[in-house]
């Protein structure tokens, strides 16, 4: 159960640097960090003690596999997880290029 | 984006041959061990994308590379719809497994699962390196 | 189990140096040994499918990050300032939601069954029909190709729309009529 534990640490660290940072770089750092942390947390709750990785290579097949079915989920969600962070990179590439700063506070003062 | 130095260069010529070829294998035995279409795709990606870091772009390339890769990721999306799409050609409902299944544990066996890793793998590989082409050209591409 | 705990002690560190570090490049170096971690943990919970989807796409994901920082600056001005009063209230509101998702966690971990004994209901399925049903050695390419399909489609919809995404954000001004 401490092992699930030390995965909520890594999600809190990077909610941390979503809330509580203020340059545009490090917040996109935060949620890929998030990110990672999610998709370890999914994959942990299919472990069985003792068991292989759920590949069939001879036959009759031995019985004693991992769950298969949160591996299925996890895969699609790190593919997912780029996509977003490419998008999020795409923004601050163009925050930069209009304001010359990655500042948030710079951000919100100036106008039109 | 400039090139690099002559060492890069001279490894990177033969390096890229067996990378690209390591990605294909991946995605061709997705259903006998593990890999498939995502892993594959992302490997044939990264060949790519380092031939054009270590040699460098001028921007009728970036121009062209870019046309042609969203040409393969439309190819590959059609692929992988058009096999979802065989069950319901055939009677059955959506995503039947229609194609004979084979010897178990051959190549050539396990249904529709081959020809859906192949559009997965062309799919992924040209999305990702029009998303790298995107943030590292020279100019921002897309002309309006 | 010690590799698990060990693993773990490092992936935190890891992550508190990336969002911490003044330097935006050596950030992305943490960010990059954080998401090794989590591969080499992948292999130690016998999925090796994830953890080569997770190598590839996290060295893609630092090649990205540079990418844009080589475009811009190197290194974050904001931090070294001091504390002003406007930067209470986020911290204060941090930790209060830290209690909470930490005790509101635990009480949900407590209850899932403990870390080793799956429950497997609709695994089982999956592992006894598999090789007759659908033919494949491997099965998660067999769930997530044939029993679940769908997902798989919202995936490939979801990366095609991020490509979109990313070249409709950084385009060059249009023709001026």
């Amino acid at each position: 159960m401490v092992v699930v534990l030390g995965s909520l640490l890594l999600v809190l660290v990077g909610i941390y640097a979503i809330l509580t940072k203020k340059n545009v770089m490090k917040i996109v750092i935060g949620f890929a960090l998030m990110e990672y942390a999610i998709n370890l947390l999914f994959a942990m709750v299919g472990f069985k003690k003792g068991a292989v990785a759920p590949i069939i290579t001879s036959i009759p097949p031995k019985h004693n596999f991992v769950d298969p079915l949160p591996q299925a989920l996890v895969l699609t969600a790190i593919v997912i997880g780029l996509g977003t962070t490419a998008v999020m990179l795409a923004f601050a590439l163009r925050i930069y290029d209009k304001t010359k700063t990655f500042d948030i506070d710079k951000l919100r003062r100036l106008k039109g | 984006m400039r090139g690099m130095t002559t060492i890069v260069k001279t490894i990177t010529r033969i390096v890229i041959g067996f990378i690209f070829v390591y990605g294909c294998y991946i995605v061709l035995f997705g259903h006998l061990s593990p890999g498939g279409g995502f892993a594959g795709g992302a490997i044939i990606a990264t060949s790519f994308i380092l031939s054009r870091l270590a040699f460098g772009t001028t921007e009728k390339q970036e121009k062209n590379t870019t046309v042609v890769s969203s040409i393969f990721e439309s190819i590959g999306g059609i692929g992988f719809l058009s096999v979802a799409l065989l069950g319901m050609l055939f009677g059955f409902y959506y995503f039947q497994n229609i194609i004979s299944k084979g010897i178990p544990l051959r190549l050539a066996s396990a249904g529709h699962i081959l020809p859906a890793n192949i559009a997965i793998g062309i799919k992924v590989g040209a999305a990702l390196l029009s998303i790298f082409l995107g943030l590292a050209s020279t100019k921002y591409i897309m002309r309006d | 189990m010690q590799a698990f705990y060990m693993l773990l002690v490092f992936m935190v560190a890891a992550g508190i140096v990336a969002v911490e570090i003044k330097d935006l490049l050596a950030a992305v170096i943490s960010l990059g040994a954080v998401g090794f971690g989590v591969a080499i943990m992948f292999i130690m919970l016998q999925a090796p499918d994830l953890a080569f989807v997770q190598i590839v796409i996290e060295i893609l994901a630092v090649v990205f990050f540079v990418a844009v920082i080589l475009k811009t600056t190197h290194e974050d001005e904001t931090l070294g300032r001091g504390y002003t009063k406007d930067d209470i209230i986020p911290i204060l509101g941090f930790s209060l939601f830290a209690l909470m998702f930490l005790y509101l966690g635990i009480k949900a971990m407590i209850s899932l069954p403990s870390f080793g004994n799956p429950l497997m209901k609709v695994a089982s399925y999956y592992i006894e029909n598999g090789l007759k049903e659908v033919g494949a050695g491997n099965l998660v390419a067999a769930v997530i190709l044939d029993y679940r399909g769908y997902d798989t489609l919202g995936e490939a919809t979801v990366l095609f729309t991020s490509v979109i995404g990313v070249l409709a954000i950084l385009r060059k001004e249009g023709r001026k009529k």
